[in-house]
């Protein structure tokens, strides 16, 4: 932020001082506890917000970092989805270890598809990512047999977590356990984009022809982050399934692809509280509103959208950021 | 004489019936300051893009030293030592000239797959991609984004990147391009203070420069190259003086 | 076993000539400004709901309808490109895909509001409906005339892109756009009045698909899939691309129905990717 005086400070302690936590960040953290608190009886809610922020968080590391664009990432998420709730109907209802095979599977389907999005930019790489989601979804559909096909996975039961908390009806377990689940994989993700690996893919995203000069490894970069991505958006899949012990076709959809977008982009990409903020406005409108017809949600969305992109192009978070920024210069 | 750093063998290159580069060698000794000149169009940058591998050739040989690379990519070229810049900024407008330098470094010393480790942690790199921002005089500026960058500050900055992949030849498509002439000095000043273990091949269309630095010529005409030689040797040339004389303004 | 190869053969090519009508103005709005336009698909709506529209409120007979699809399409998509689409030419692949998403959003709610969800009838004249028996198989009268009327608009789509001047021009500007600018060629004049003419044929092909497909404020997205295959398997620019590549996939959209139903469309998009694995310009494709 303090760009101006930083001019002749060394450069340690300024890559320090953009690494260390700032204070907004620890209120906001000890905000997302409020729930439990104010809110009890939304705690259902919370816990598919924090889904959600997990969710756009994963999508973030891709889009918002490395700049790839993908419209087909519900194709990790429903991924990891299925495959907590297969888990768990197949007799093995442990949460921790069934999140981790989740997380696993889902790992394995991004490093597959990595191999060819790595390959791709523009249009191509769009229609890929749209395809590859595409045609997860209709083996999602057509495979009743073993998803359940439209009616959803029936059968779903999951074990108290660590054997001592029930998955209660108000939701207590569901939103502590995916409120630790996000913390701990923003931390993982806070740390990745810090790192040197984070940096490269801040290269990618800005000049691939650039990487290219410098001798950069940027496929091997693309195939890494998308993994870590995949694995993410999986382990939100997982506890979405497991948090409402069931599956429907809905977390494989397009919709979903298309709603994460939104909300990254809503928030801001490339920041990672971006996809946290996003979530928290989208899914709380999106449950104020829940008694219209859902043709008529896409309304305020779109025009939302398209206002992003015209005035906000780094979003909420973005146009904060923008408006602090030239505040502080004024009041110098 | 040595195994010449780089060279190239019967380079063809066309673009459809436009002929690019014809029959192109070179064999660039260690340390030597070679300048490539000759009027637009002659087929300079293209050549600068078949050595780094920008562009296949469609016949002939490059070697790096002993190896051959034509087959190579680009990034494995420059992985072995062959760097280039770019006429036209190529840059990452939101990094920070100090984001950008240590980017390459860990590019170079295999840094950038570790995603677990803060980049604070990596205090040898910091140290050496700030000391490169000190010599190009780029320390004071090395928190702003490149995009608030001078101009010159930018044409600096592609040097920066290039060093800092430890290159063994450097590839200098036009490093001055657009810097007004009193404000070239700093570039050519670093350019010139480039370590004696680098050979460097730039392009360049002030004269009074290219004979300033150069230890020797290339002139290119119509994607061949048309002669090669000394500073002496190429302003004594009746053919360079053909090929320049409409535009031989140059002092 | 032939006469129904047949038919799927009629059902293809007559599905194909409709999803070439959708697809072609994308391409060619594609290939010259790069411009991911994923709202193509709400233009043809448009047309379709202006046909419907006059047809069943104001009693307007079907051919009357069509030329207003058109028009209407078209005067839509110039009020888009001037407001929304020309700040952003040189903006990124996913500035662009998030606009035209939020323009397909806004479409879909907008239709859904005033027309409701369901799927609307059309009353096309008797003189399309039923059909032709040869060799024992029925062939729909109104696909007949939609391969000819498609046929019609094609054909007089390629000699005007082949032998007008402004043809040339938007010839001259897929090719190589600053090449174009430097002739002196008004690309961004040329690139409006095509994208009205690409906006336009989707909306007629909107209209067209009616009967077909049905219509319902999903056909925005629904169609955009296909469309969007057809455009990068064909080739951005490429107008013999989109053809060939609306022909595949119409064709085999209605062999996989019919021999395949249990696979539904999951062949078609195994088969774009492989192509574009194979060719990620597209079959056609230059770049």
């Amino acid at each position: 932020m303090a760009v101006m005086s930083s001019a002749v400070t060394n450069p340690h302690q300024f890559l320090q001082a953009q690494n260390r936590w700032h204070w907004i960040e620890v209120a906001f953290w000890l905000a997302t506890l409020l729930p439990f608190v104010l809110t009890p009886s939304y705690l259902s809610l919370a816990s598919q917000i924090a889904i959600t922020a997990l969710f756009a968080l994963s999508l973030d590391l891709i889009l918002g970092y490395a700049g790839i664009v993908s419209l087909g990432h519900a194709a990790f998420f429903g991924f990891g989805a299925y495959t907590a709730g297969l888990i768990s109907k197949w007799g093995w209802g442990e949460p921790l270890s069934g999140l981790l095979i989740a997380a696993f599977s889902a790992a394995v389907l991004g490093y597959l598809m990595s191999f060819i999005i790595a390959r791709f930019r523009h249009l191509t790489l769009i229609m890929m990512t749209l395809g590859l989601g595409l045609l997860l979804f209709e083996v999602a559909n057509k495979a009743s047999w073993l998803t359940g096909g439209a009616d959803g996975l029936q059968g779903v039961h999951m074990w108290p977590l660590l054997g001592m908390f029930r998955f209660d009806l108000y939701g207590y377990t569901a939103y502590t356990y995916a409120l630790i689940v996000l913390f701990l994989l923003f931390l993982l993700s806070r740390r990745l984009t810090n790192s040197p690996f984070g940096l490269a893919l801040r290269g990618i995203r800005e000049n691939l022809t650039r990487m290219r000069a410098i001798g950069a490894t940027s496929r091997s970069h693309i195939r890494t982050v998308y993994t870590i991505s995949a694995a993410i958006a999986g382990v939100a899949g997982g506890l979405l399934t497991q948090t409402t012990e069931t599956v429907s076709l809905g977390v494989v959809d397009f919709q979903r692809s298309a709603d994460v977008l939104v909300i990254l982009v809503l928030g801001g990409a490339g920041r990672l509280y971006g996809g946290l903020i996003g979530a928290i406005i989208f899914m709380v409108a999106r449950d104020q509103f829940s008694g219209i017809n859902p043709q008529y949600w896409y309304f305020p969305i779109g025009v939302l959208l398209i206002a992003v992109v015209m005035f906000l192009p780094n979003g909420i978070l973005g146009g904060l950021a923008r408006l602090v920024a030239s505040w502080r210069s004024r009041s110098q | 004489m040595s195994t010449p750093v780089l060279s190239t063998r019967g380079l063809d290159k066309n673009f459809g019936s436009l002929v690019v580069a014809k029959d192109i060698e070179i064999a660039l000794p260690k340390g030597v300051r070679y300048a490539l000149i000759g009027p637009n169009g002659a087929g300079k940058t293209t050549l600068i893009n078949l050595i780094t591998g920008m562009l296949q050739p469609d016949v002939g040989q490059i070697f790096l030293g002993d190896e051959e690379i034509t087959r190579l990519g680009p990034e494995q070229r420059v992985r072995r030592g062959l760097v280039r810049t770019f006429q036209i900024n190529t840059l990452f407008p939101n990094l920070t000239a100090l984001e950008a330098v240590t980017l390459a470094v860990c590019e170079r010393r295999g840094d950038a797959k570790t995603w677990w480790r803060p980049i604070t942690a990596y205090g040898e790199v910091l140290d050496e991609a700030y000391s490169i921002l000190t010599s190009l005089l780029l320390a004071p500026v090395c928190n702003r984004p490149t995009r608030e960058l001078a101009y010159g500050q930018q044409r600096l900055l592609e040097i920066a990147l290039a060093l800092a992949t430890r290159p063994k030849v450097l590839l200098l498509d036009e490093p001055a391009a657009g810097v007004p002439r009193d404000e070239s000095s700093e570039l050519f000043a670093a350019i010139t203070s480039l370590s004696q273990d680098i050979t460097v091949l730039f392009i360049e269309h002030d004269m009074n420069i290219v004979f300033k630095l150069a230890s020797r010529i290339i002139v290119m005409v119509g994607g061949r190259i048309l002669v090669e030689g000394t500073p002496a040797e190429i302003a004594a040339d009746p053919r360079v003086r053909e090929v320049y004389l409409g535009g031989a303004h140059h002092g | 076993m032939i006469t129904s190869l047949l038919g799927i053969l009629f059902d293809g090519f007559a599905y194909g000539m409709l999803l070439f009508l959708l697809s072609v103005g994308l391409s060619v709005t594609l290939g010259m400004m790069n411009f991911v336009n994923l709202a193509h698909c709400s233009l043809a709506m448009v047309g379709g709901y202006i046909a419907v529209t006059l047809m069943n409120r104001a009693g307007w007979p079907f051919f009357a309808t069509l030329p207003m699809a058109f028009l209407g399409a078209a005067a839509v998509s110039i009020v888009l490109e001037r407001l929304l689409y020309r700040p952003l030419y040189r903006a990124t692949d996913l500035d662009q895909s998030l606009l035209t998403i939020g323009i397909v959003f806004v479409s879909i709610a907008t239709a859904a509001y005033i027309y409701g969800t369901a799927q609307l009838p059309v009353q096309l004249p008797d003189y399309l409906r039923g059909s032709y028996q040869v060799f024992g198989r029925n062939f729909g009268v109104y696909r007949l005339f939609l391969i000819g009327f498609s046929l019609v608009i094609s054909i007089v789509l390629v000699s005007t892109l082949e032998y007008t001047r402004f043809g040339a021009q938007v010839r001259a500007a897929v090719d190589n756009q600053r090449m174009a600018r430097g002739l002196g060629i008004d690309v961004n004049g040329v690139f409006a009045i095509t994208f009205a003419l690409g906006g336009g044929l989707a909306g007629l092909g909107g209209a067209l698909a009616i009967d077909i497909v049905g219509l319902d404020p999903s056909f925005a997205f629904a169609y955009l899939v296909y469309v969007l295959i057809v455009v990068s398997v064909g080739g951005l620019g490429s107008i013999g691309g989109t053809f060939v590549a609306a022909m595949l996939l119409g064709i085999s959209d209605s062999a996989g129905k019919y021999y395949f139903p249990q696979v539904g469309a999951f062949l078609i998009y195994l088969v774009m990717i492989a192509i574009l694995m194979w060719r990620p310009a597209g079959l056609f494709g230059k770049r």
